[in-house]
């Protein structure tokens, strides 16, 4: 499968869903249009990879690419990832504590008690 | 033993097609679908690796994966590149990227790309236990060889 973007509003959030792949080869539109929500003003991000099937080195790249820009406008990033297998990645690579991870789009824009979704290794 | 050799030309949208490859002979091999994601993330990061170093140079030359199945699962993903440091240990990019995320605006931030290799390389490190970056055998590039313990009965 190929990579959709979403975007729709959750209170003061934009929610960003994903599906699809995030590759060397799709990452260029996910970098593109989290470059445009930052442009267009938008502060509170929050990218939603549940529907995203497969995130390599190079979509890790653009999240943490995207985390910076918006932190140097004094927003914020957050993710949401229900995915062990995903979860996993960001453990390997040591991002699990650059990134806020929620479980739920609700957490994440609720700024629900479960800040960053950790497991067991 | 069996293999499977598909050369590509360094252009982003093959990378997928050799992960689907690649995942199609390592569950024919016999690796677990547990492993399966792995083994799919650790020859995709290779080959991204291969294919923006060619790019970083305007190679055109093909990028070679074989996947052979002796004992091990066994994948070798070898550039035509010139040989390029291997950079820092991976827990020290890891640190660097920390670092470079937890920066203020102020300070120069890292090139996206570098920071990229650095996150691929971690990954690669992370995910391969047995993982060796050598040479090319006829002296041009580099060779990327990972192999995986084949634990149950291959699918034939």
């Amino acid at each position: 499968m190929e990579l959709s973007l979403a975007t729709r509003s959750v209170s003061d959030h934009v929610v960003l869903e994903i599906g699809g792949e995030i590759d060397v080869y799709t990452a260029p539109r996910l970098r593109e249009r989290l470059i445009e929500l930052v442009g267009a003003g938008e502060k509170q991000v929050v990218v939603d990879l549940g529907r995203v099937d497969f995130l390599d080195s190079t979509g890790l790249g653009v999240l943490v690419g995207a985390h910076r820009r918006l932190r140097a406008s004094d927003g914020a990033l957050s993710l949401v990832c229900p995915h062990e297998r995903l979860l996993k990645i960001f453990r390997i690579t040591g991002l699990d504590s650059v990134f806020e991870i929620h479980r739920s789009v609700e957490d994440a824009t609720t700024g629900g008690s479960a800040k960053t979704a950790r497991t067991g290794a | 033993m069996s293999t499977v050799h598909v050369a590509f030309s360094p252009d982003p949208a093959y990378v997928r097609t050799v992960r689907l490859v690649a995942s199609a002979v390592a569950h024919r091999a016999g690796i677990s679908d547990e492993v399966l994601d792995e083994v799919r993330l650790a020859i995709g990061e290779a080959c991204t690796r291969a294919v923006a170093l060619h790019r970083r140079h305007g190679l055109a030359d093909l990028i070679s994966v074989a996947m052979s199945d002796g004992g091990r699962f066994t994948v070798r993903v070898t550039d035509r590149g010139p040989a390029e440091s291997a950079g820092k240990e991976p827990g020290e990019t890891t640190s660097d990227i920390m670092a470079q995320v937890a920066a203020e605006s102020g300070r120069p931030a890292m090139d996206e790309d570098v920071l990229t290799a650095g996150v691929g390389l971690a990954l690669l490190t992370g995910l391969v236990s047995d993982l060796a970056v050598s040479a090319a055998s006829d002296g041009i590039g580099t060779e990327i060889r990972m192999s995986w313990p084949i634990n149950r009965r291959p699918a034939r």
